[in-house]
């Protein structure tokens, strides 16, 4: 499963551990992470990730 | 102890560092200060801390207004160092009823402190906690410039604690933006946006956005370093509106460092040949120039031309340094050239070629190598590179 980075604070979304915090369960893919999801780190909105390497 | 009533029983209790020199990295030449703010009231609020080493001066003032066991509620709005270092000792003293700070703040502080029995109090976003007859309304500024970081707005004095947003590194015995000669402000701002919040531009667009779309009212801005708002809060704002959107203008810079003055040259021809197309320059030697001063010039310069020689393959360790610097700071539509001389392999150009590809700059010239020492006919090429840069930066900043 891909990670994806937040171009403005560096978090990784890591599909592995999710954000159960904000309701998204491990193991969820990041494509399927709810649009109005942000960023737990700094609220940038999904559309501000990009993949990391 | 001297405190400021800047607004009716609203303090300046803060402190002035007449001695930082270097803020982590960032020169300081003018000191700075670490403003706090008390507002008396039903509940007296203390609205952030000072830097550790000053905690004395915060506590003075603080009881030359009111005895510090009578503050209820301390609001954290930046978790950075500078602004709660005294926090721990402030809080024993204190014993506040209240630690308001945002989410991200409640995690941060406790990463610093390690204090989980505080007596934490987490808002929302835009949450409003009543104080007798005035409120404070917090607004999360995420990310400007770290996650916990947040304004209080007290509506009712149209008062902004915009904690590091609007801040300068300006240690004065003035406390307001009209009692200061307004040309070195606008400077310290600037350099103070180019350092340390210029990669968080497209949040700072989004906040002026939003601060204009809801109708703020604001007649002081009272950041946590530096001079108050109050005069010039509409040539603040228009200033952060210009670069946080990249507007430049008519100024090229050439940044260099050198060995044995090789590059120099070359840097002082390239610098000519700005300068013969009217274009501001500025020849800023890396090794007499702080890296945070040429940041403060490269934010509305529109051009820059990176000079060094090739040494064991690489760069010089001030230029690489530089790079690594700017390449953080993320400035962002610049047009770019890269020089320097070389003895055997010469790789130079191609990192900073490289570094400024990454950058998203516009290299307008694929680079000038030389060997050891430019002749003339060296000199004339670099002169026209500088002359290109000079006509590029023209025609850009015409047409932005």
């Amino acid at each position: 499963m891909k990670k994806y980075r937040c171009s403005v604070c560096g978090y990784i979304y890591d599909p592995e551990n999710g954000d159960p915090d904000n309701g998204v369960e491990p193991g969820t893919d990041f494509e399927k992470v709810p649009d109005d999801w942000t960023c737990p780190i700094c609220g940038a909105s999904k559309d501000q990730f990009e993949p990391a390497d | 102890m001297q405190v400021y009533e800047i607004k009716k029983d609203i303090f300046w209790v803060g402190a002035v560092d007449w001695l930082v020199r270097d803020f982590h990295g960032y020169s300081t030449y003018r000191g700075s200060t670490y403003n706090a703010y008390l507002m008396l009231g039903e509940k007296n609020v203390l609205f952030d801390t000072v830097k550790h080493n000053l905690c004395s001066d915060l506590v003075h003032r603080i009881r030359t207004v009111i005895d510090p066991e009578k503050i209820d509620y301390i609001v954290v709005n930046h978790v950075e160092m500078d602004h709660t270092g005294s926090l721990p000792k402030i809080v024993e003293m204190v014993k506040p009823e209240k630690i308001i700070c945002s989410k991200m703040g409640h995690k941060n502080l406790l990463s610093h402190f390690h204090k989980p029995d505080w007596p934490y109090h987490i808002i929302e976003n835009n949450e409003s906690i009543p104080v007798g007859n005035r409120t404070i309304q917090f607004m999360e500024t995420r990310m400007l410039h770290w996650p916990d970081s947040m304004f209080s707005y007290i509506p009712e004095e149209k008062l902004l604690i915009s904690q590091d947003g609007f801040g300068q590194h300006l240690g004065t015995s003035e406390r307001f933006d009209d009692e200061v000669d307004l040309s070195e402000l606008m400077y310290q701002a600037k350099k103070y946006y180019a350092n340390i919040l210029y990669l968080y531009s497209p949040q700072v667009r989004k906040l002026l956005d939003h601060v204009a779309e809801i109708g703020l009212e604001v007649d002081m801005i009272a950041p946590d370093h530096g001079v108050i708002w109050r005069t010039h809060i509409d040539k603040i704002l228009q200033a952060y509106r210009d670069w946080s959107s990249h507007k430049a203008a008519k100024k090229a810079l050439v940044v260099y460092d050198t060995m044995w003055h090789s590059t120099e040259m070359m840097a002082k021809a390239v610098a000519d040949g700005i300068e013969s197309t009217g274009t501001s320059m500025q020849l800023l030697d890396l090794s007499v120039n702080h890296r945070s001063d040429v940041m403060a010039e490269l934010l509305d310069a529109k051009g820059i031309c990176l000079g060094c020689p090739t040494l064991n393959n690489g760069l010089l360790p001030r230029m690489a340094g530089y790079l690594m610097y700017m390449k953080g700071l993320r400035p962002a539509r610049k047009l770019g050239a890269a020089f320097g001389s070389f003895g055997w392999s010469g790789e130079s150009v191609k990192h900073m070629n490289k570094a400024m590809e990454e950058m998203k700059f516009e290299l307008i010239h694929e680079g000038i190598k030389v060997k050891y020492v430019p002749t003339h006919d060296d000199l004339k090429k670099c002169w026209e590179l500088g002359k290109l840069m000079g006509e590029k930066v023209k025609e850009a900043v015409d047409n932005q």
